[in-house]
């Protein structure tokens, strides 16, 4: 388990010490970790209103030579910080497998095949209350050797920016009812049930559009903080 | 879902979304906005920062990706082949002589956080606060080399006997 220096009392969740993900045991830090406070960091944070995103940008389904297939999906949601405040006017990347779990990538050799029409590669900037949209196509599982019969619960790797520095965010979108959920050492590598809950999207009638698309909502809550007080009692990892 | 807050406490603060790893194919999603030079290369005070990222068995780690912040000023270099970075920076003037750096790899369920010294600023890296905190034997890490080419080597070992010291905060 990850240690914070002279601070017992805190805890990481997800900790870089995850052995069930295999890729961890040789890159997951084995010293204890030196506590950066407040008052010696940096404030403030890089802002990306003036890139170059445009609103094609957000639409993942158009290729170059038509649409991209399989099932098309609308993911929107809003970037907050912990205290409720919209991150406005900050950069949103996305990136996925295909609907037939196939990254366009070199080093994905899963036999399935890629799509011409699909990137699976997209961004966005948030509106002024924080909002992102997103068009693109229901990602697919895909198998990855980590143990035997391994397979990835679909997913959108979601790559966000808050106002300051260190409520920068990478992270993984699921889908509800995903059956491989309880088995995935990645989404597991967070051990508090009710925070892994915060990585599934919801349903979202209001989004789904007649004839066209599924809606999917996803809200991003970034926090300035990595560590946070273990409660001993609860035994919930906060 | 949509944003959900604590049970308790009197500010009722929203639940914070936990990280993932960026996995294997970060490249798709991330290699479109690499900003390797935080100022122009050849302006006033610019120097080349590389450095080689290794894991616990010192092999090189080609998927991973380095983020930047030197107020205002934000980069992004993914490695190579060989594991390797490079920014283009200068060393800020003020108070705070350093840099922040993330690193963001498959097998890094959330980002390392370090921090980039300066190797000609011995007097002020003596009384800083933050290095006070750090094991002396350990602090070294944190110190950037120069490089026969006249720049800067910051090699980020995330695991093994040097490793780079990583801050909580």
């Amino acid at each position: 388990m990850t240690q914070v220096a002279g601070h017992p009392e805190l805890r990481l969740d997800p900790d870089y010490e995850s052995p069930e993900y295999r890729s961890s045991a040789k890159r997951a830090p084995r010293q204890p970790l030196v506590l950066l406070s407040d008052s010696l960091l940096d404030s403030g944070g890089p802002v990306f209103g003036e890139t170059p995103v445009t609103l094609s940008d957000a639409d993942l389904t158009l290729g170059p030579h038509g649409e991209a297939q399989g099932q098309r999906i609308n993911v929107s949601g809003r970037i907050l910080d912990s205290d409720g405040r919209p991150v406005a006017g900050q950069l949103v990347e996305l990136w996925q497998a295909n609907a037939a779990g196939r990254y366009r990538h070199a080093v994905d050799s899963h036999a399935a095949p890629l799509d011409p029409n699909f990137t699976g590669t997209g961004r966005c900037l948030t509106g002024p209350d924080g909002a992102y949209r997103f068009v693109t196509i229901a990602p697919g599982s895909y198998p990855w050797g980590n143990h035997p019969n391994a397979w990835r619960p679909a997913h959108l790797h979601f790559s966000v920016f808050g106002r300051l520095f260190t409520e920068r965010l990478v992270t993984q979108m699921y889908f509800p009812g995903d059956p491989l959920l309880p088995f995935d050492p990645i989404f597991n590598s967070v051990r508090s049930q009710r925070d892994r809950e915060r990585m599934v999207s919801s349903f979202d009638w209001d989004t789904t559009e007649e004839g066209w698309a599924l809606g999917y909502r996803f809200d991003i809550v970034v926090t300035g903080h990595l560590a946070t007080p273990f409660e001993e009692a609860s035994g919930v990892r906060r | 879902m949509t944003a959900g807050r604590e049970p308790t406490g009197p500010e009722a603060r929203l639940i914070p979304t936990p990280s993932q790893t960026v996995g294997p194919y970060l490249r798709i999603g991330m290699e479109w906005m690499q900003a390797k030079d935080l100022v122009a290369p050849g302006s006033a005070g610019a120097v080349t920062l590389v450095g080689t990222v290794t894991d616990g068995d010192g092999e090189v780690v080609p998927d991973a990706v380095l983020e930047l912040w030197s107020p205002p000023a934000w980069g992004r270099s993914l490695t190579d082949d060989g594991g390797s970075y490079s920014f283009t920076v200068v060393k800020p003037a003020g108070a705070h002589r350093h840099m922040e750096m993330f690193v963001f790899a498959r097998g890094l369920v959330r980002q390392l956080l370090t921090r980039i010294y300066f190797p000609d600023e011995t007097d002020a890296n003596l009384v800083d606060p933050l290095l006070a905190r750090v094991p002396e034997q350990r602090r070294e890490t944190l110190i950037a080399k120069r490089d026969p080419s006249g720049g800067l080597r910051f090699d980020v070992r995330l695991q093994g006997p040097d490793e780079t010291v990583f801050f909580a905060y």
